[in-house]
């Protein structure tokens, strides 16, 4: 029988941790991720998890702690927030391009600045090129769940890439939501043991890890990165349908609401999409056909699924929770674009920059982005570039 | 991934056969990476001026002087950079510098 909780986004996260039981945490606190490390402590001193918690000073340490004990064949885990995802950037890459499937908590937080500890997606978008995978979540169960399959996912033998499992600051981390649990042999015996092939503490082989690539040889090694990202679509996939076997629980590359008939779509990322789908079911009664498109994983990026998606909508919002400041739009905007272009015909597709720095997003913000979306095909105008919903001018 | 692909690997390898992450299955290779190409002058040993006083050994910093029978050999052009250190120390003048291909 499933486990009746209620718990807040980061509780979730560090129970997961807590019933994987890994070999090494390294992780440094900072707000809103801070929970994470704290609770993992607390089960730690209490004899709950036998992991080997390592006190670091920097986030650019929890990273290389992380790298070296993933190397050395451990099972390493870390959570961070905004800062200190951008205080990684320079190990985000190496533990990619080694090919380590680090699990981390992302729990997303605006970067400074201005100051602001409160949830958007600038932080995971800036590394969202670091080769690592993304996977967001909509809520505390979600989180809980996504975390579970991305320790799987990093590690298939055709991925082998680490794994950014995000929340969303505040909103999902801290906010209590009753959710199902699965039973800790169960979460066990479907993550498994990490069998590493090659790994620095095997006695029997001999390894050297991350040497320096002469240019005869670092495009072949990044075109063998890019096939593993590649490979992660396949092994998402069947890992949740794994997943759903054991749960219940439904997951794929994207989550479709109400779109089978849908002649307007938004496209979003992370909690928003429950005020999102508020919103759809509201013009629904309103008989307008509306439906949403929640982006579950952002890299490997879901083409293929978006195209399909969108072949039957008129008119689209791709909504972004980071400004990428190219003054053409956000990340998802770019590349939703990029991924229908001559693929999806006669679609008015629009970029919003939406709920940054912790900005409220309320249904009727959504609903109004139905509503331009609507006139915009009525009259056949193009769309401004992109624009910032419910801003004040 | 086959083990101890380490000497089939070379700049016409494929991709498919690289390891992951340019991880190397073998220690103790480095004379394998051959850098006597970044040369741009070439040593010359000029072995009737030479004492064996082994002086010019330990300042190589590529180890392209080989030692045999407590007697220096002719320069290991495969890993020699052409740096220069050894015609400077040589007491005896048995070393000179030449432009490659000259």
């Amino acid at each position: 029988m499933a486990i009746n909780e209620r718990l807040s986004g980061n509780e979730a996260v560090s129970f997961a941790i807590k019933q994987i039981n890994p070999d090494v945490v390294a992780a440094y606190p900072i707000t809103p991720s801070t929970e994470i490390p704290q609770f993992i402590s607390q089960y730690i001193a209490n004899g709950e998890m036998t992991t080997v918690y390592v006190p670091v000073e920097s986030e650019h340490s929890s990273m290389s702690a992380c790298i070296g004990s993933e190397a050395a064949g451990a099972r390493s885990m870390t959570a961070t927030s905004s800062c200190g995802l951008a205080y990684m950037f320079e190990m985000l890459y190496i533990a990619a391009s080694n090919r380590l499937p680090i699990t981390m908590a992302v729990v997303n937080r605006a970067l400074s600045g201005p100051i602001n500890i409160n949830n958007d997606h600038s932080d995971s978008m800036g590394a969202r090129d670091a080769g690592w995978l993304q996977i967001y979540a909509e809520n505390a169960q979600e989180a809980y769940d996504n975390f579970i399959q991305c320790v799987r996912i990093g590690e298939h033998k055709d991925v082998k890439l680490p794994v950014m499992a995000c929340q969303d600051g505040f909103i999902t981390s801290h906010a209590v939501e009753r959710l199902e649990l699965i039973e800790t042999d169960k979460v066990k015996a479907f993550v498994g043991e990490y069998k590493p092939e090659k790994y620095l503490l095997n006695p029997d082989e001999i390894l050297a890890v991350g040497p320096y690539d002469t240019p005869q040889y670092y495009m072949e090694h990044k075109k063998a990165q890019t096939e593993a990202m590649k490979n992660a679509r396949k092994a998402i996939k069947e890992i949740a349908k794994e997943f759903e076997a054991m749960t219940g629980r439904k997951y794929d590359m994207l989550e479709e609401y109400r779109m089978d008939d849908a002649e307007y779509a938004v496209i979003i990322i992370g909690s928003s999409a429950g005020a999102g789908k508020e919103a759809v079911d509201e013009l629904r009664n309103a008989g307008v056909k509306a439906g949403l498109i929640k982006v579950r994983v952002f890299r490997p990026f879901p083409d293929e699924e978006l195209v399909a998606a969108l072949k039957k909508v008129k008119g689209v919002a791709i909504m972004d929770k980071t400004d990428s400041f190219s003054a053409a739009g956000g990340p998802l905007g770019a590349e939703v674009k990029a991924a229908i272009y001559g693929k999806v015909d006669g679609i008015t597709a629009a970029n919003y920059i939406y709920g940054l720095g912790g900005r409220d997003v309320r249904v009727e913000h959504i609903k109004q982005v139905f509503e331009e979306i609507a006139e915009l095909v009525k009259t056949g105008k193009a769309p401004e570039t992109y624009k910032y919903l419910a801003i004040r001018e | 991934m086959k083990d101890n692909l380490m000497k089939n690997i070379n700049p016409e390898t494929k991709w498919q056969d690289l390891t992951p992450g340019g991880y190397i299955y073998a220690s103790g290779n480095s004379a394998e990476f051959k850098t006597g190409d970044w040369r741009t002058v070439t040593p010359k040993f000029i072995e009737e001026k030479c004492k064996q006083c082994l002086l010019c050994v330990p300042v190589c910093p590529d180890c392209a002087i080989p030692v045999v029978d407590g007697k220096r050999l002719d320069f290991d052009l495969d890993h020699c950079k052409g740096c220069g250190i050894c015609a400077k120390v040589c007491p005896f003048d048995a070393i000179e510098f030449v432009k490659e291909g000259e």
